[in-house]
């Protein structure tokens, strides 16, 4: 599936750029880049290269690196070892005021003693722009966060998603190589967030820059990234596009960290490393068929593994009328131990020996009277396809 | 209930202000439009001639000098200020509280000692000589010279002006400096054009803080001045104490207050300039 990263067309102005600077050199290449903390690694042998215009997202959990690395493209940190570069120049040693790159806090760190407008003409003032070119410009960037009007408010006044917007408008003004954004959402209630995370996607298109975002929140950086890079330990884990890090899932960590997986233990008993095709016999005497994700990963015979299987791949049918067992899918016999109705889904923990605990979720599509018949204690069949088993060796 | 508690709770400071400071001021104002009574002292009167001699040349000297060295200390307070709390507040990291600590312990020793410390310091026998014999002038003297008072009054008021300057430094978001580069400013137009800025209340507090008692002070220019640097606190116990002239007092305390509030008026005009709504804590 083709789901990596596909820039969206640039503004006339910016593919004027593009050329400029001889097309293809990434807007971002990062080069073994090591940081240390004192004993700490934070980043840990990074190689990455961000294309142009594109969106990407740094992932993970809190402490894997991902700030650090936007710390050290914005030039607030220096790496340890390794090299960046920007629009392909080495910018070791380049303080973050001679970089071509701005950056949206995450607390937004708007100047509480100056007005909207001088907020965000102030990346323009450093560089001596008139006080013509800057007004014009000002009243551009806020017409691009739909905040024009606004020129003479002060910060303090503005809600959290108007404090937002501006910051947004005073880095995007200077036309930065790559726009930082550090968990700019966060701050936000949920409601405000998703209009946020929509429109940050729409504006991304409609300027062509190239955002590099870290958040830890996974349906963040589903909904906006075309790219992401899954981050743990200061390690890479995985970079793809949404579906791809969904669907193919490399090893345990990015399986569970996006969205929900069900685990079942057992030893790989063949594997045909041309078509990733893996066979699986499983602690408890199941013996599942799927897919090794991890394309370089060269599992021997025998080897501890698991099989995760998404909630929504799996069927969950009363046992007096279940489908009769059937080529190319895999079934378990279990009990209901919960039912939960969620609105748009129903989630069910199907209690089983062979496979354990297992988390199921049908769509509600026929509407709540498909799901009555199944409630706690019933006995049922839980059935799924082959093509659900991602065999994970890592 | 509450309002009653308010009042019950207001009222000891209510009555102390009133007592200590508001009628101290009147018999002031009063006592400077009376006489003086034969033996010294105050005799009821409504004359003006306690304000007609303030404005006499040699009478008047005392509020000039007294007005530059205010203004003199709290720009060197200023200038060793700001770096040493700027200092404190953003790169002492772990070791904050014991700077904090250092700059106050001085001060659990009387005001007097340590400025009969600086006599020493400053004497020919130390620093004063040594400078002598660096510029090759056996008669070189710091002591009894203005800047010995100078240097006296930064010293003694420094600590006024570093703590409203550190708690203004230490609130400050330190993510707005990292703006500020991220956006092309250079260390010193990130200084200039936002930690300056959001230090001002600080600046403007201390600033007043230390400019206040300095147009008053008496012991400093007494001690390292020998007196000869006669300051307003001089001339006021002069005509207090020694020519028991209390009108006359009187009327240099009144005209002492006035300077103070027209120069710290143009003061504060000056700084706020082009500053609307912000909300700028005076003391």
């Amino acid at each position: 599936m083709s789901l990596s990263a596909t820039p969206d067309t640039p503004l006339p102005g910016r593919r004027a750029t593009l050329s400029e600077r001889g097309g293809e050199t990434p807007d971002v290449d990062i080069v073994d880049v090591t940081k240390r903390f004192g004993d700490i690694t934070a980043v840990d042998a990074m190689r990455l290269s961000v294309a142009r215009g594109a969106f990407y997202s740094f992932l993970g959990p809190s402490g894997c690196g991902k700030t650090t690395t936007l710390r050290m493209i914005a030039g607030f940190e220096q790496p340890t070892a390794g090299e960046i570069y920007l629009a392909g120049e080495p910018v070791a040693g380049v303080p973050p005021y001679q970089r071509n790159v701005n950056t949206v806090f995450q607390h937004y760190a708007l100047f509480p003693h100056m007005n909207v407008a001088q907020n965000v003409g102030y990346g323009l003032r450093q560089r001596g722009t008139t006080k013509a070119d800057e007004a014009r410009r000002v009243g551009e960037a806020l017409e691009l966060v739909r905040l024009s009007g606004y020129e003479r408010r002060r910060t303090w006044e503005l809600s959290g998603g108007q404090q937002q917007r501006v910051a947004l408008a005073r880095a995007l003004i200077n036309q930065p190589t790559v726009l930082l954004l550090d968990e700019p959402l966060g701050a936000l209630d949920l409601k405000l967030r998703k209009e946020m995370q929509l429109e940050l996607k729409a504006l991304q298109q409609e300027v062509g820059i190239t955002f590099v975002y870290v958040t830890h929140d996974q349906e963040e950086a589903l909904t906006m990234s075309d790219t992401i890079i899954v981050m743990h330990h200061g390690r890479i884990q995985q970079q793809g596009g949404p579906a791809e890090l969904y669907e193919r899932p490399v090893n345990r960590f990015v399986a569970n960290f996006i969205g929900v997986s069900n685990p079942i233990d057992g030893k790989l008993v063949e594997h045909d490393p041309s078509t990733g095709r893996g066979v699986v016999q499983t602690d408890r005497g199941l013996r599942l068929t799927g897919l090794v994700t991890d394309p370089d990963a060269r599992p021997a015979p025998g080897t501890e593994v698991i099989v995760a299987v998404r909630p929504e791949r799996l069927q969950v049918e009363p046992a007096t009328h279940a489908a009769p067992p059937a080529d190319g899918w895999s079934s378990v016999e279990g009990r209901i131990h919960q039912g939960t109705y969620l609105g748009d889904h129903t989630e069910f923990r199907v209690a089983t020996d062979i496979a354990g605990e297992m988390v199921a979720r049908r769509q509600n599509a026929a509407g709540a009277a498909a799901i009555m018949g199944v409630g706690p204690g019933d006995p049922v069949v839980v059935r799924w396809e082959d093509s659900a088993n991602l065999i994970l060796v890592a | 209930m509450s309002a009653l508690l308010t009042t019950a709770l207001v009222f000891p400071a209510g009555l102390w202000y009133l007592a200590l400071l508001v009628a101290p001021l009147l018999i002031v104002v009063v006592f400077s439009f009376g006489t003086r009574a034969t033996n010294g002292g105050y005799e009821p009167g409504l004359v003006l001639n306690n304000y007609e001699r303030l404005l006499q040349p040699q009478r008047i000297e005392p509020f000039f000098t007294s007005l530059w060295m205010a203004i003199a200390g709290t720009i060197g307070c200023l200038l060793v200020g700001l770096p040493l709390a700027y200092f404190i507040a953003t790169r002492a990291g772990q070791r904050k509280g014991l700077f904090i600590l250092l700059l106050v312990i001085p001060f659990w020793t009387s005001f007097l000692i340590r400025t009969y410390a600086w006599l020493i310091v400053l004497g020919r026998e130390n620093l004063g000589g040594f400078i002598g014999e660096l510029v090759g002038d056996p008669d070189f003297r710091i002591l009894g010279t203005p800047a010995a008072v100078l240097l006296g009054l930064v010293y003694g008021y420094l600590p006024l002006m570093v703590f409203p300057l550190y708690v203004t430094l230490e609130r400050m978001d330190r993510t707005l400096v990292e703006a500020s580069k991220d956006l092309g400013a250079a260390r010193w137009a990130t200084f200039r054009q936002v930690t300056l800025p959001i230090a001002l209340p600080g600046l403007i507090t201390g600033s007043i803080l230390v400019f206040i008692p300095m147009m008053g002070e008496y012991v400093i220019p007494s001690i390292l001045g020998y007196g000869r640097t006669f300051l307003m606190g001089n001339a006021l116990v002069d005509a207090f104490i020694q020519t028991r002239n209390w009108p006359f007092g009187s009327a240099m305390a009144v005209g002492l207050i006035l300077v103070m509030l027209v120069t710290i008026t143009i003061y504060v005009w000056f700084v706020n300039r082009g500053r609307h709504g912000r909300d700028v804590s005076v003391l």
